[in-house]
């Protein structure tokens, strides 16, 4: 049976729930049991309430605890994580009729948007004794990723944002690499105020092994990620510093090399992938190690979530699913069933399915498509590879080609002859697991790969090399 | 290396990698005969670009895909001069 929380998120910090509890930052700290009877928001809070209030922080930690604040007393919550270009501020303010703003940053960096009140974030804290309880159930706008123009808004509130958390670990310390204005990283700061436990934030342009070493000195239990976050992480010496006893992926296919990888560098963790979109949330978890999902997640359900497969792509219905998209000219974010289509293809091998691409980043090779991601998990199989990006390159004769960029595990032989063996070992690999045209026609070694602010691998249009 | 022995080795080793059967090369082989099927030609051609510099099948409107492997090595000498 499905709990629906309805209380605003102070609730959870109110009295013994509090003690020992922490947000730590990089810059800074806030402890629960402070933010329970005090506010960041210097006195604003009663001028907030009943607004849509764009949250505009630079600070993670000064989002958190607005976060905190704001829930229960803003009519609507934009979540703006930093790195929204500023030429999209202004729809987006629109389309969620903001008027106030909540950040660390200059006002005059939004007097352009004309919203009439702002608000500056903090993370000190004043007691002023009881803050204002709100009862006002506040709808969170989530901005979308990964599309060109501006970003779409949508629609959660904290029934739906919670609905996928059940009761696990004591007082866990969560850690994530995600910034928590993404889906990914905001799934992880409700399982930490919602389960009792604490939170290390991320902070954008901070070193890796600074972070690994923030998350080693506050004693991280539970630390979630992006298969790139992770390989990244991996590759830091700081990451022998860290004991997690649950690691997480998401946001990107975990193929079985960095699954493996993983359960050898932790082998007192478990290890186990989630599917989540900010449009459907939080769908299912996978802990059995694997790579893919059961077949009886789609026979029997998943809970509250209802799964199927239709034209290849995974649909979902369930109440994590966000209400709506919030714009003037926005698509139906479900069908007439209720299920929202991801996008995200799956192909069924054996007793399970597999994840093998986007519908919208299909390569077409002379007519034949080729998702980059199956032949990156192909790639990735190979020893020596510690991650790949394949892309499509155009080409005279059959319109595009497959090619692919390949980081390897030992950066100092890229480049020299040595990577001629692997290559052809890497093209032997993926010619006995891949159609020919499947297959990189040309292979480059690269020192990195780009990841985005929302730690995905960057993937780009069809280009040339 | 020579642009025709560049090709000739190009040729060669996406046969190998293809598992094709390759006829014996000379200039006045057809290249829809060699053995090598459209995605190989696709890979030569991404191939050669990559180490002479040129993709002369891209880079000009009015060049009609060459017949015989003679002909194809003038195509990409005739780019590079």
């Amino acid at each position: 049976m499905l709990q629906t929380e309805t209380r605003p998120l102070r609730h959870h910090l109110e009295g013994q729930q509090a003690a020992g509890r922490y947000f730590w930052g990089a810059n800074g700290n806030v402890a629960f049991a402070d933010l329970c009877g005090g506010t960041s928001l210097a006195g604003h809070l009663n001028e907030l309430a009943g607004r849509s209030v764009l949250l505009a922080a630079r600070d993670q930690l000064a989002a958190a605890v607005a976060l905190i604040e704001l829930d229960g007393v803003a009519r609507r919550m934009v979540l703006c994580p930093p790195d929204v270009a500023a030429e999209h501020l202004a729809e987006i303010a629109a389309n969620a009729e903001v008027d106030a703003i909540v950040s660390d940053r200059d006002a005059a960096d939004f007097a352009a948007l004309g919203i009439p009140l702002h608000v500056p974030a903090a993370t000190s804290i004043d007691k002023v004794g009881a803050p204002p309880t709100g009862r006002c159930r506040t709808e969170w706008l989530l901005l979308t990723s990964g599309t060109t123009g501006a970003p779409k808004l949508v629609r959660h509130d904290v029934a739906s944002l919670t609905a996928p958390i059940r009761s696990g670990a004591q007082a866990p310390i969560w850690g994530t690499f995600y910034d928590i204005r993404r889906y990914g990283g905001l799934q992880i700061f409700f399982r930490a105020v919602v389960g009792g436990g604490s939170l290390i934030l991320s902070s954008a342009g901070e070193a890796v092994a600074d972070h690994l070493g923030r998350l080693a000195t506050h004693g991280v239990t539970h630390l979630s990620g992006t298969p790139s976050h992770w390989r990244r992480a991996l590759m830091s010496p700081m990451a022998r510093a860290i004991a997690p006893r649950y690691v997480r992926l998401s946001g990107e296919i975990a193929d079985q090399t960095i699954l493996d990888n993983l359960r050898a560098f932790f082998p007192h963790a478990g290890v186990g992938h989630a599917y989540a979109s900010t449009e459907a949330g939080v769908a299912f978890e996978v802990n059995d190690g694997l790579a893919g999902f059961p077949t009886s997640f789609v026979d029997i359900g998943q809970g509250d979530v209802d799964i199927k497969i239709e034209d290849g792509s995974l649909r979902l219905r369930s109440a994590r699913t966000a209400a709506c998209y919030v714009s003037r000219d926005a698509p139906a974010l479900l069908d007439a069933d209720g299920f929202v289509d991801t996008g995200d293809m799956v192909e069924l091998r054996g007793e399970r399915y597999h994840f093998i691409g986007r519908k919208g980043g299909i390569i077409n090779v002379g007519g034949q498509k080729v998702h980059p991601e199956e032949v990156e998990a192909a790639i990735n199989r190979h020893p020596a590879v510690w991650a790949s990006l394949v892309r499509a390159r155009r080409n005279p004769i059959t319109g595009a080609i497959v090619v692919a960029d390949v980081v390897l595990r030992d950066r100092s032989t890229a480049g020299h002859g040595l990577t001629a063996q692997t290559e052809s070992e890497i093209v032997a690999m993926c010619r006995q697991n891949l159609a020919s045209h499947k297959v990189p026609a040309v292979i480059r070694f690269v020192a990195s790969l780009d990841v985005s602010a929302t730690g995905k691998l960057v993937r780009q249009a069809a280009r040339d090399a | 290396m020579s642009i025709k022995l560049t090709v000739i080795s190009e040729i060669e080793q996406i046969a190998q990698q293809h598992q094709k059967w390759l006829a014996p090369l000379t200039d006045d082989s057809i290249l829809m005969n060699t053995g090598l099927d459209s995605l190989c030609f696709a890979v030569l051609v991404a191939r050669l670009e990559d180490r002479l510099g040129v993709d002369p099948f891209s880079t000009s409107d009015d060049i009609s895909f060459p017949v015989t492997l003679g002909d194809f090595v003038r195509v990409y000498e005739n780019a590079a001069n």
